[in-house]
């Protein structure tokens, strides 16, 4: 591991310790609000910590999401993937074969990122009925539809940025365009993957607007059971905080797991000279 | 035949997605301009033709003018807020001390929590009672002797809306430093090595050679977060309600047309959000496709 | 390891690919198959989708907003009638949360777009639900209904006309919630020398003997809020008759009273915390609760969270009609509906007949903290306040609500909403009552 400043870097921490309790001033309010009893729940109390630690809303609030959190994964997994593997087939076709209209596909296909969702809810249910895609797979179809603006914007983004000598070594040795895409671009594209992922899991997984409108009760993902459990009226914010908090479990864990691939270096040693 | 081949392929990968868009999204803004020409009023479907009367009404509209305000300086903030501070982390990040999957994993974090409860826990903090009703983050400057930072947060007049962009920069900064992050990850040692070796200091690096290499990533950032914050409704809705001072389009939006049944008034309120997204996103992008060309 | 990975993404790919093809066209996804406790519906049984059923009556599809706290528990009680009553019908409880059903109705408008109703649904009775599914030929007349059932006998005279067009009724209301409530804390009250006011000026009195004392007098919350204290001013400025004259045409907006009831407003508006944009209706009702301020205008739900908060009547909080409006029962009320072109319509007459029963009634309201919109319901099952709200019910002029959907239909109300925000902003009288008559003109009865 080499260091980067020789000023030694542990002033480092001051800084990141501020943003640390920048970032976690709003959690610990989740957190204790979380553990606190209705009647406990007072703006003017709200820095305080619970009287006790029960878990009485975490309980109430997982035997409420439960029931639909695999609906979230089996929605949101596929459309993850499927969008990021398209995003990156687009990004390279866009970027390193300029073929006449690739500038212009470009913008037609981002433009797609734009739009605001209200506005285009009735046609969107008008044709998922006329197609006859309903529920889960509606959905999931949705998110990776209007997903793949965005990932084909960061893939291709990261792929203009590469040298073009990578490729013309790669055809010099004969390897033809889906050869270069599996043999030396994918390889690489990791960082890419775990930005493109990690955005695509977390809106498909939060999206509440397209779930309610596209699924029904025995099929909606976790972001309406939640909602749900607000209330209209009298809302019970210490569940509604336990909830919420459990429902952004899963995403944690994925951002856990994709930050390992936060590699440096992979590009290391492919540059000759 | 090794041209066409690949010309081929080319199409043939690329075409789902054209499908996609222009069915998705193109025929579909079609229809939101074609209601948005329409007397269109009620539950009941009505395409009658009206002029651009929809868009003449918006313009004078004196609440559409507020929304304007509220975008604009929600958007700078929150945009210049969240590139920087998500810049800031990164670089403090590719440092390589320990514990930084801890301090990414936590930066990220936000980003995965509701926005109902982002919303509610944002609005106890920057409540802005006074005296003995003092609470939130006006009750802990307080205490710690940080009077000077006490304020109104977002019931501030005209300014209030860039409390808001506050909230939203502690959800998105996050995904703004993952993004940093790996795009200064993929910058290869051997550049920074020839240049330390030619004799630049640290800060030299990241400013002639670094920051150049990470372009495109701002650029992503930029398109993302402006159109992101374009569109922001629900964090505002969760924050502060539906109130006046705080519209942006997205709830004008919504409650004229799903509270309110002006079906053509609030497809004209979407068509002229789309218009001005792509007035001010499109020509960067045309910009910076001509500087990579020049490359 | 770089092939390792492109295998496994390959392979994650091509599941993924399986996994949306073979949910497939309108059958349920995976879940149903993977998962035996996916569904929220009570019913134990896995039938496919309600709207996929044909259409033989074995179901029922509901759409609501009550899905939390005593809401959800009043609807599940009645659920539990419904079953009892029709043990062969299953009930899809379709409720979507959203404070006044702003998502609900937002669902509820692509569907019916796309000509995908459900069988019924849930609205506030009166111009939200008939100014906007009456006109677009969305809802059934209930005539017969009522004359099968005699509800006609056992609901409120005065009521009918309000949930009715020309003559035809349009829902079954449920409960009935009133809007016309001042809540006060009576210890700050006695600490402070104060009555509890019964006209505006006495109000204002108190009011003003209060912020005097250094005392919040008035607790508000966010716009919406603000709209509701309206509405009670306007009723106790104007008295009932040409408070209903607003709404039928035969009240000039333009004219002077209205410019007094809305001054009044504006010098109410005065006693409120400064920070009220940012308190929900809850955090405000709070304030009472505390001893932070003095009195608050708000529905009875309020009362519903205040025994929710642990809190006695008449100890911790205490209650009387909003100034000027004593006598005068401010209405609102959740129905329900039958959808034109409904799939199960045997289902939801089933589910309406509940609806407006006396079980299912009794069994919902003092769950929910309501009373009837019957007349007959049992008292005693009901708390004091609901006991004394009972009671005025059935002796006192009944009006509607604005804020709840009764007087004015979406368009209206929503026009009216942003001359609110005007006002709130600028505080200016005179352009406020300009963009009310405005709004009655543009979505209104007026000419």
């Amino acid at each position: 591991m080499k260091t980067q400043l020789r000023l030694g870097k542990y002033w480092l921490y001051i800084p990141l310790v501020l943003m640390t309790i920048f970032y976690l001033l709003p959690l610990y309010v989740m957190i204790i609000t979380g553990f606190k009893s209705f009647a406990e729940i007072d703006l003017k109390t709200m820095w305080n910590l619970p009287h006790g630690i029960a878990f009485d809303n975490y309980i109430e609030a997982y035997s409420k999401l439960a029931p639909s959190l695999w609906n979230s994964f089996a929605m949101v997994i596929p459309a993850a993937l499927i969008s990021s593997m398209l995003g990156s087939l687009n990004g390279y076709v866009l970027a390193k074969w300029k073929f006449r209209g690739a500038d212009v596909i470009f913008p037609f296909i981002l433009f797609g990122m734009f739009i605001p969702y209200q506005s285009i809810l009735i046609p969107l249910v008008q044709f998922m009925n006329l197609v006859g895609i309903k529920g889960l797979p509606g959905l999931a179809m949705a998110h990776i539809i209007y997903g793949i603006p965005i990932t084909t914007l960061t893939f291709r983004n990261y792929y203009a940025s590469l040298p073009q000598e990578l490729l013309e070594a790669a055809k010099i040795d004969g390897a033809d365009m889906l050869g270069i895409y599996r043999y030396i671009l994918l390889p690489i594209s990791m960082p890419s993957f775990v930005v493109v992922l990690i955005w695509q899991f977390t809106s498909a997984w939060n999206d509440f607007l397209f779930a309610v409108v596209l699924t029904g009760n025995r099929n909606w993902p976790i972001t309406v059971a939640l909602n749900n459990m607000a209330g209209s009226q009298i809302i019970s914010w210490n569940v509604q905080m336990a909830g919420s908090l459990l429902a952004a479990l899963p995403t944690l864990l994925v951002y856990i797991f994709l930050g390992r691939y936060f590699l440096r270096g992979l590009l290391a040693g492919s540059l000759k000279g | 035949m090794f041209r066409d081949k690949d010309r081929f392929l080319n199409i043939l990968l690329i075409s789902p997605s054209i499908l996609a868009v222009l069915i998705f999204v193109y025929a579909f803004i079609g229809w939101s301009v074609r209601v948005s020409l329409s007397k269109w009023k009620g539950l009941t479907a009505d395409y009658t033709w009206n002029g651009i009367k929809n868009y003449l009404d918006l313009f004078a509209d004196p609440r559409f003018q507020i929304d304007i305000r509220n975008t604009l300086i929600f958007t700078g903030v929150f945009v210049v807020g969240s590139i920087l501070l998500g810049f800031l982390l990164a670089v403090m990040l590719d440092q390589g001390l320990k514990g930084e999957s801890f301090f990414r994993s936590l930066f990220l974090f936000p980003m995965a929590i509701s926005y109902i409860v982002t919303g509610v826990v944002w609005r106890w903090l920057m409540n802005p009672a006074a005296g003995s009703r003092t609470s939130g983050l006006n009750l802990l400057f307080t205490n710690i002797g940080l009077d000077s930072l006490v304020n109104q947060w977002h019931t501030t007049p005209t300014w209030g809306i860039a409390a808001i962009a506050l909230a939203a920069i502690w959800q998105m900064s996050g995904y703004t430093m993952a993004l940093y992050l790996a795009g200064l990850r993929a910058i290869p040692e051997d550049l920074k090595e020839a240049a330390r070796i030619d004799g630049a200091n640290e800060t030299q690096i990241y400013r002639y050679i670094m920051l150049p290499l990470l372009s495109p990533v701002t650029l992503s950032a930029l398109i993302i977060l402006g159109h992101m914050s374009l569109k922001v409704f629900d964090l505002i809705v969760a924050i502060a309600g539906k109130q006046l001072p705080l519209d942006v389009p997205a709830i004008y939006m919504w409650q004229i047309t799903f509270d309110g049944l002006f079906y053509g008034r609030g497809a004209a309120v979407g068509v002229l959000l789309l218009i001005s997204i792509a007035v001010l996103i499109i020509p960067y992008i045309r910009y910076t496709t001509k500087m990579e060309a020049e490359q | 390891m770089n092939k390792k990975l492109f295998a496994l993404l390959s392979i994650l790919v091509i599941a993924a690919f399986a996994i949306t093809a073979c949910g497939g066209a309108a059958t349920e996804a995976p879940a149903a198959t993977e998962a035996p406790a996916a569904t929220e519906a009570p019913a134990a049984t896995e039938a496919p989708a309600a709207t996929e059923a044909p259409a033989t009556g074995e179901s029922v599809e509901v759409f609501s907003w009550w899905t939390g706290g005593g809401e959800a528990a009043g609807l599940e009680a009645m659920m539990g009638v419904f079953q009892a009553a029709n043990p062969g019908i299953e009930f899809v409880n379709a409720a979507v949360a959203g404070g006044a059903g702003t998502n609900a109705r937002a669902v509820l408008a692509t569907r019916l777009q796309a000509g995908d109703p459900p069988d019924s649904w849930q609205g506030h009775a009166g111009q939200e639900l008939i100014g906007t599914y009456v006109d677009g030929g969305q809802i059934e007349a209930l005539n017969d209904l009522y004359e099968a059932e005699g509800w006609l006998a056992v609901m409120p005279e005065t009521l009918i006309p309000l949930i009715s067009k020309d003559g035809n009724i349009y829902s079954v209301p449920v409960n009935i919630h009133r809007a016309n409530v001042l809540w006060y804390n009576p210890t700050v009250l006695a600490d402070n020398g104060v009555e509890v006011p019964t006209t505006m000026d006495e109000w204002f009195a108190a009011m003003d003997t209060l912020q005097a004392a250094g005392v919040q007098p008035l607790a508000l919350g966010e716009q919406w809020t603000k709209m509701h204290l309206l509405e009670t001013v306007l009723l106790g400025s104007l008295g009932a008759d040409a408070y209903n004259g607003l709404w039928d045409g035969t009240t000039d907006w333009a004219s002077p009273e209205v410019k007094a009831a809305l001054d009044n407003y504006a010098k109410v508006l005065t006693y409120a915390n400064s920070d009220s944009s940012s308190l929900s209706w809850q955090d405000a009702a709070q304030l009472v609760i505390n001893g932070d301020a003095a009195f608050n205008v708000m529905g009875d739900w309020a009362e519903g969270y205040f025994r929710e908060l642990g809190k006695a009547p008449n100890t911790d909080y205490g209650w009387a009609a909003t100034p000027g409006s004593d006598g005068v029962f401010q209405f609102l009320s959740d129905s329900f509906v039958l959808a034109v072109g409904a799939p199960h319509s045997d289902g939801a007459t089933a589910w309406l007949k509940i609806a407006g029963s006396k079980e299912g009634q009794e069994a919902f309201n003092p769950v929910k903290g309501s009373i009837c919109a019957r007349t007959d319901c049992d008292k005693t099952l009901f708390g004091e306040y609901l006991q004394s709200a009972m009671d005025d019910w059935s002796s006192n002029i009944v009006v509607g609500s604005l804020t709840h959907g009764v007087v004015a239909n979406d368009s209206w109300k929503t026009e009216i909403d942003t001359a609110l925000g005007l006002f709130i902003a600028d505080s200016n009288v005179e352009g406020f009552q300009t963009a009310l008559v405005a709004a009655c003109a543009s979505s209104g009865p007026c000419k």
